[in-house]
């Protein structure tokens, strides 16, 4: 499974939630919002080997 | 986890709430939520009307979208700031590219560089020592309260969010600014007649939420930051924020809603009691504290700018 953030991108083993996946890359999962192959999903979906996570900051800080 | 209005796989969990929802029922609750702050704080009337600031961020866009759909009178300012990066630019864009796909709403542009003569890059070149970010507050409320008054609005709006005041909040506490905390409110009273007053209907909607509501709207809202936001403070105090919220869920709500609530229960001074002796701006008319030019106007006379007697960090 692939993880994009920002300009970065992981390669992680699917059977795990979307929590532990946002915080196995190091970011805060209150600090971004999660779409799994382009669609919001809560932080408890599991994911599989195939997905793309991609994680949208929602902290601004103008 | 499901959605607790019809059972569909919920895309946000609200902890906080105890209530997660799916993509439909998220983006109706949103409004639902922001129509009941604007009641309970009596920010304005739908009889009213109210100028939003509309900086091309997810926040304004949000807000300005879910004031249309709730039938508000609501016209949107923006004011291009001339910021390098293509930033300005770019934010621009989006807020044109939304009105475009909602016939009928009002935008008024103001262009900083066009019609007053310098960017703020430019006024912050000019003025060593001040910070980009304490020239662009003082510059962007200026211009909204100059609009506000002169299109005789009631309100000024701003997307301000939970997460927004919960920051300056923190940052005012911990240095006790008395005087900032004083003013720190979701509806603030105007300082002098003829002033609009300003009212912040996001504040009790966390950043993830208005984040996902535009998202879910399909809103095209400017995602990278500002160059000057890099290393803001307001950044390391969300970051703190958030380990707080892991650790001990409605932390924020706690103690932003707890702060207001103990003002008013131990009589401190808030945002109506706190009036200072305002003069008119010899050059543009708005008040200000000292006798003479206000903040603004000294921005482009030369003069010296003094930092007091600004009420910076207030929008
Ligand atoms: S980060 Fe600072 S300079 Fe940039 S838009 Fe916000 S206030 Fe202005
Ligand atoms: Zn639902
Ligand atoms: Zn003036």
């Amino acid at each position: 499974m692939k993880v994009i953030y920002r300009d970065k991108t992981w390669e992680l083993r699917g059977g795990m939630t979307v929590r532990d996946a946002i915080r196995k890359v190091g970011v805060d999962p209150e600090a971004v919002l999660a779409l799994r192959n382009g669609v919001l999903v809560n932080e408890e979906t599991i994911l599989e080997d195939d997905d793309e996570l991609k994680l949208v900051a929602v902290v601004s800080g103008g | 986890m499901k959605c607790r209005l019809c059972g569909a796989t919920a895309a946000i969990n609200m902890r906080q709430h105890r209530l997660a929802l799916c993509a439909g029922h998220l983006i109706e609750w949103v409004p639902r939520h922001v129509a009941r702050t604007i009641e309970k704080y009596a920010m304005f009337t739908p009889e009213e009307r109210v100028l939003l600031a509309v900086s091309g961020g997810k926040d304004s866009l949000a807000l300005w979208d879910i004031l249309l759909r709730l039938g508000y009178q609501v016209d949107g300012l923006h004011i291009n700031l001339g910021i390098e990066q293509g930033y300005s630019a770019a934010s621009q864009a989006r807020v044109e590219k939304f009105v475009a796909t909602r016939p009928g709403t009002r935008l008024y542009t103001v262009d900083l560089k066009g019609q007053y003569g310098a960017s703020v890059p430019e006024l912050v070149r000019r003025r060593r020592g001040r910070k980009p970010c304490s020239v662009c507050g003082l510059v962007k409320r200026h211009i909204m309260n100059q609009k506000a008054c002169e299109g005789g609005y009631a309100a000024i709006v701003t997307g301000h969010n939970l997460d927004d005041e919960v920051a300056v909040l923190l940052q005012n506490a911990l240095h006790w600014n008395v005087g900032y905390l004083a003013r720190q409110a979701p509806v603030l009273p105007p300082s002098s007649a003829g002033l609009a007053r300003k009212v912040k209907p996001l504040v009790r909607l966390r950043e993830r939420e208005v984040a996902a509501y535009a998202l879910l709207r399909g809103i095209d809202y400017i995602y990278d930051e500002c160059p000057h936001a890099q290393g803001a403070t307001t950044l390391f105090y969300k970051d703190i924020l958030n380990q707080l919220e892991s650790r001990s869920r409605g932390t924020k709500e706690m103690f932003y809603l707890g702060f207001l609530r103990a003002r008013s229960e131990m009589g401190l001074p808030g945002p109506e009691l706190e009036r200072a002796e305002l003069h008119p701006c010899s050059r543009c008319g708005q008040p200000t504290t000292a006798p003479g030019l206000c903040a603004f106007c000294r921005l482009w006379t030369g003069e010296h700018v003094r930092e007091s007697g600004e009420f910076d960090g207030e929008f």
